[in-house]
């Protein structure tokens, strides 16, 4: 079977695509969209923005979250912000800036229009949001305010707090709340895909389980959007929730789209480090953090040791004896390098045995310096002359404090340590997954009728998201590009009357679930879930994580294939199917990521070379910096799955016209 | 008027009547006492006994008398309707319930207005009925009229050390009500501001306290001094 | 550390629920959610039932998890949920008793886990600005004094997780109601439908069976964002006026 992998980006220059295209896209007239039904799955920010916004636009939406209301969603965990290019700040920021920045932090691995597109609807996501009523941070004059980011020189990230992705949510989860209340889209809570019906070639509907009563039901309608959000708790320890899985888009893959770049996962340099095997999830400091965060471990193994059997505390250890590896391996970008290239530099430390907790998978991030220089300066101020080193170590605090108490408090909870007086342990982890569904222009998979929205789509970060992206994209993909595009594929539908829920591919993918279920819950082995899913994640981080070399993947892949054979003979699903069972939920769902582990593995043996968040160990340059091959991996890799042998690759090449392909430089 | 009922029913507005009769009964509490402080005048009760006779003739305070009647069986039946809902509203109750952050008045206002109006009863029972049936002697002072002579039923209670503890005991009930009703009448009327809630706080403790030990000092004063 | 916990037990809302005994070997270093996955995973594997408890992000900001920890919502600790809840606050030999949020707004669904749409239904009776995506004119037109948006962002913090109505003896869900109408009424642009908003909200809150507020305080104190009992105050103000004064 070949698939033509159309990628449909519109002709002509590039800062006019969008608005063209848009400008002479298929409409659906208002009589007809009153009749045409619309499924989406997933209630994040793009979920919620998509189905509220064509709820809007009058068509019959419904929309489903395994959660027990839309606004759980993980977005709401996001922290730092979301960009915008509003040049509110005047210094320089234009749609092409944020539209260069993109290309180049993404290792130049994404499509160009897309990401284009992306910035030219940046700002009209912040006017949206602001007429919402999300609470961003402002300047005394009433007016936005605005911080920087990782990876770029301008100012334009806007931000609530330390709770931006709650904000946005909230903002959508509000805007599709108005919609349920006008009865435009019918919610549907706890509700989890568990497959796509696909009829004559179209995606015209999903089996769901109701997790209140296990019951299989069938929803149909003219197309299915999925809005499912990222597959990092394939590594089982990620930032992600608990309950975040590839489940809806790993049934679509299982029913023909194509997994993009599967390999592409961001390691974010800052989370608070494993302290046990009991642990279930990490949790991630905020970038930010490393404005003002010095990164460092001790120079010499006597110290680290000392410090591990707590001899020596970290904050007694002379500067002298203390490696400040990042400012020593790039003085001109020092701890403010990029998240993939600060993560790798931890690793490496660790891997020398630096590493300075008990299972030596942490270094220090320290900000006594930053307390002292800031403490001076607000002596300064305060026209204190000659101040003691106590009064400069108040001060200082007070300033750290208004600009990251949240942060440090949360540490603390965490912890247990005082991060006003001990440096933090910082240890990278699975953050974000660039790669997922393969869509074209119009977000559309190359399933007829599925478009895939937000983190579950492949589209615009390349190999590397930059920081404040991931809230953009997904809120630009719901209310400003699907429920233009989705017109360019119900324009042809609206012939098509209400799509029977008796048609035999529903009755069959119910029978194929319930199958899937009965078979899993009646294996009544030894291991339960967590226990494979800890294997599975252990697995996936050793040899798919933060480096990876051929040898190692296909040892991983050997592996996976016998803990998913094991899996199926020796899980122990407690429980019925017909009832509240959190156990079974999980059980279909890490099924799923093993095999999307696997593909995962056969993405990133393929891809020989190293972009962005996926570093091959054999492609690097002397000092160890990422070695990217343009020539020959300039390209999307798109995969089919197939159960009986390995996945298929199909190859969407990327056309760069408007940017020249560079090496990232941060030294 | 279906918009007012609907005001009045809803949970807000059932509140707002809790407040105001509330605000009000406080009010009338201040007169009473500025009444009942006459007994402490060492005239044979003559200033009381006219006072007495004065707000029960007064057509304008016998007016306000009937409101007051009205206003307290208004904040009783609200309450008690209140009080039925709210234990409504959690039908499982936790094995374990936590008080820490929050003061006992607060939690038991119902049980302590339930005393308060067993000792209101008492009270009525006690002196008001009394009065209306003409069970008191007349007594006649200078040129006026006769007028009853509620003095000498008060001082005879007052002797009587059962009636006296149970009234100061009342008393204390009355001050925990105040002391969570005063300032909770006002953030229900909405009135929570930064720059008042000091002002507000030491008014009802002020009040929760002056009233309530204002009262209980007549009929112990009577006890071991009349 | 060995914990002796006492959890409430409930097959589904329509069978009465009892305590149950648990032994449980923990360590410090645990969240109280990963301790009661330990103890899930020692009842799986000798063949029991699971205990059911709802929770997701686990850094304190989906607002699913939630369980009475000792008679207090989200267990001892000020401003934090019961994912942030960490082991280091018990000691060796501590019996712990586990509840649901109690309300009858929020029927219990299985042991821990209760079912809190009635807070959906809230927002979705008025907790929102009636503005269609394109309409929105420049971020930057209305100017929003730094007051106000600080103190509409303090309310606009609130998880959805209803401590508040479980901490509440009443079972009030007034802080969570307040909260969303005092972060849409204290911007500009939500001022708008104040009354409306006010209106709408208060009846759905009144109609999902929730008790009276008697200004306990109980909520501010026990709520993880510790949202202010002021949104109350302001919340029956606005009511006042949208149901007293609007035409």
């Amino acid at each position: 079977m070949s698939i033509k992998l159309d990628s449909k980006v519109p002709e002509g220059e590039l800062s006019q695509k969008w608005m063209n295209y848009r400008s002479k896209m298929p409409l659906v007239a208002p009589n007809n969209k009153r009749r045409i039904e619309i499924i989406v799955v997933g209630t994040g920010l793009a979920g919620a923005s998509a189905a509220a916004t064509l709820g809007e636009l009058g068509y019959k939406v419904k929309c489903f979250t395994f959660h027990d209301s839309p606004r759980r969603a993980h977005s709401i965990a996001a922290q730092g912000g979301i960009n915008a290019a509003k040049n509110y700040q005047n210094d320089g920021d234009s749609v092409y800036r944020l539209f260069y920045d993109t290309i180049k932090g993404g290792d130049y691995r994404s499509r160009e229009a897309n990401v284009h597109r992306l910035a030219e609807v940046s700002t009209d996501i912040i006017d949206q949001c602001v007429a919402q009523g999300v609470p961003f941070a402002r300047e005394y004059g009433g007016l936005l305010a605005n911080r920087s980011f990782g990876g770029v020189q301008v100012s334009r990230t806007f931000y609530a707090r330390g709770q931006t992705g709650q904000q946005l949510l909230l903002g959508a989860y509000q805007a599709l709340s108005r919609q349920i209340a006008s009865g435009a889209v019918q919610m549907y809570n706890r509700h989890e895909m568990h497959d796509l019906v696909v009829i004559d070639g179209k995606a015209r509907g999903i089996i769901v389980r109701n997790l209140l009563t296990g019951k299989l039901e069938r929803f149909a309608a003219h197309c299915v959007v999925l809005a499912s959000g990222g597959y990092g708790n394939v590594y089982y320890l990620s930032t992600n929730a608990m309950g975040s899985n590839v489940s809806a888009s790993w049934r679509a893959v299982k029913r023909g789209a194509l997994m993009a770049n599967p390999c592409y996962t961001q390691i974010h340099p800052t989370c608070i480090p494993v302290s046990g095997d009991y642990q279930s999830k990490l949790t991630l400091m905020s970038e930010s953090l490393r404005n003002d965060g010095r990164v460092w471990v001790p120079k010499e193994m006597s110290d680290v040791e000392a410090i591990r059997n707590g001899s020596l505390r970290p904050e007694d250890l002379p500067e002298e004896k203390r490696d400040y590896y990042l400012e020593r391996r790039y003085p001109a970008f020092g701890n403010l390098v990029p998240r993939d290239v600060a993560s790798r530099a931890a690793k490496a430390a660790c891997d020398e045995g630096k590493g300075v907790n008990k299972s030596g998978l942490a270094v220090f991030l320290d900000f006594a310096d930053a307390i002292e220089r800031y403490g001076k300066s607000e002596a300064l101020k305060n026209g204190i002359k000659n101040p003691d080193k106590a009064t400069i170590t108040k001060l200082g605090e007070g300033v750290v404090e208004a600009k990251y108490g949240n942060l440090f408090e949360m540490y603390e909870k965490i912890t247990g340590e005082n991060p006003y007086k001990t440096p933090m342990m910082i240890y990278p982890a699975v953050h974000y997954t660039m790669g997922g569904l393969w869509v074209d222009y119009n977000l559309e998979t190359n399933v007829s009728g599925l478009f895939a929205l937000g983190e579950c789509n492949f589209s615009d970060h390349g190999a590397n998201r930059l920081g404040a992206s991931a809230l953009m994209q997904g809120l630009a993909d719901g209310y400003f590009v699907i429920p233009y595009t989705i017109g360019t594929f119900l324009s042809k539908e609206i012939r098509t009357p209400a799509i029977s829920t008796d048609h035999p591919a529903f009755a069959s993918a119910e029978n194929e679930t319930r199958a899937r279920l009965e078979k899993l819950i009646n294996i009544k082995g030894k291991q339960t879930v967590e226990a494979f899913h800890r294997k599975l994640g252990l697995i996936m981080w050793e040899y798919c994580g933060m480096s990876r070399n051929a040898e190692g993947l296909k040892k991983a892949k050997k592996l996976l294939q016998d803990l998913r054979a094991e899996y199926w003979s020796d899980v122990l699903v407690p429980g019925e199917i017909d009832e509240f069972n959190p156990e079974l939920d999980k059980a279909f769902r890490v099924a799923d990521f093993m095999e999307l582990g696997e593909m995962m593995v056969e993405d990133a043996l393929n891809r020989e070379e190293s972009c962005g968040g996926h570093f091959r160990e054999e492609y690097q340059t002397e000092d160890g910096e990422a070695l990217r091959r343009d020539d020959e991996f300039t390209y999307v890799a798109a995969w089919e799955w197939n159960d009986n042998t390995d996945s298929i690759l199909h190859k969407e090449p990327l056309v760069f016209e408007n940017v020249e392909l560079k090496t990232r430089s941060y030294k | 008027m279906s918009w007012f009922s609907q005001f009045l029913k809803s949970s807000i507005g059932k509140k707002l009547i809790m407040s105001l009769t509330g605000l009000f009964l406080v009010l009338f509490l201040v007169v009473h006492l500025s009444g009942n402080l006459q007994l402490l005048s060492d005239d044979g009760g003559e200033s009381f006994n006219m006072y007495t006779k004065f707000m029960t003739s007064n057509p304008l305070i016998k007016t306000i008398s009937y409101v007051t009647y009205f206003l307290i069986l208004l904040h009783t039946i609200q309450g008690i309707m209140i009080w039925r809902q709210n234990r409504g509203a959690r039908a499982s109750r936790y094995a374990v319930s936590s008080t820490k952050h929050t003061t006992f008045a607060s939690r038991n206002m119902g049980a302590l207005g339930t005393i308060i109006l067993i000792f209101l009863l008492l009270h009525m029972y006690q002196f008001w009925l009394q009065m209306k049936i003409d069970a008191t002697e007349m007594v006649v002072y200078g040129d006026y009229e006769p007028v009853k002579d509620l003095y000498a039923l008060v001082a005879v209670a007052f002797k009587q050390p059962l009636y006296v503890i149970i009234y100061v005991l009342s008393m204390i009930v009355i001050a925990f009500h105040l002391r969570h009703g005063f300032q909770s009448a006002f953030q229900t009327l909405g009135l929570n501001h930064i720059k008042y809630n000091g002002v507000i706080r030491f008014l009802g403790n002020a009040i929760a306290i002056l009233i309530p030990l204002g009262f209980a000092f007549i009929p112990v004063f009577f006890y071991l001094f009349r | 550390m060995k914990l002796t916990l006492k959890i409430w037990r409930q097959k589904n809302n329509s069978t009465p629920g009892k305590f149950e005994s648990y032994q449980v070997q923990a360590n410090e270093h645990m969240s109280f959610l990963e301790m009661l996955d330990v103890l899930n995973q020692d009842l799986i594997e000798s063949g029991k039932d699971p205990v059911a408890f709802e929770h997701d992000c686990r850094e304190g900001i989906c607002g699913a998890c939630g369980v009475v920890i000792d008679g207090q919502p989200h267990g001892l600790l000020k401003g934090t949920t019961t994912c942030q809840l960490h082991m280091r606050f018990f000691k060796d030999g501590d019996t712990v008793t586990i509840e649901p949020f109690r309300a009858q707004g929020f029927p219990v669904i299985k042991d821990l886990v209760v079912d809190r749409s009635s807070f959906d239904r809230i927002i979705q009776a008025g907790g929102f600005i009636s503005v269609n995506t394109g309409q929105a004119q420049d971020g930057n037109a209305i100017p929003v004094e730094k007051e106000d948006s600080d103190a509409s962002m303090d309310a606009a913090a609130c998880i959805g997780c209803g401590a508040c109505v479980a901490a509440c003896p009443n079972a009030s869900a007034m802080l969570f109601t307040s909260a969303k109408v005092s972060h849409l009424a204290l911007l500009p642009q939500g001022e708008v439908e104040n009354e409306k908003r006010v209106a709408n909200m208060v009846k759905q809150m009144d109609l999902e069976g929730f008790g009276n507020c008697s200004n306990t305080y109980a909520c501010e104190a026990e709520c993880p964002k510790e949202i202010s009992v002021e949104n109350i105050a302001r919340l029956n103000r606005l009511y006042f006026k949208s149901s007293l004064a609007s035409e």
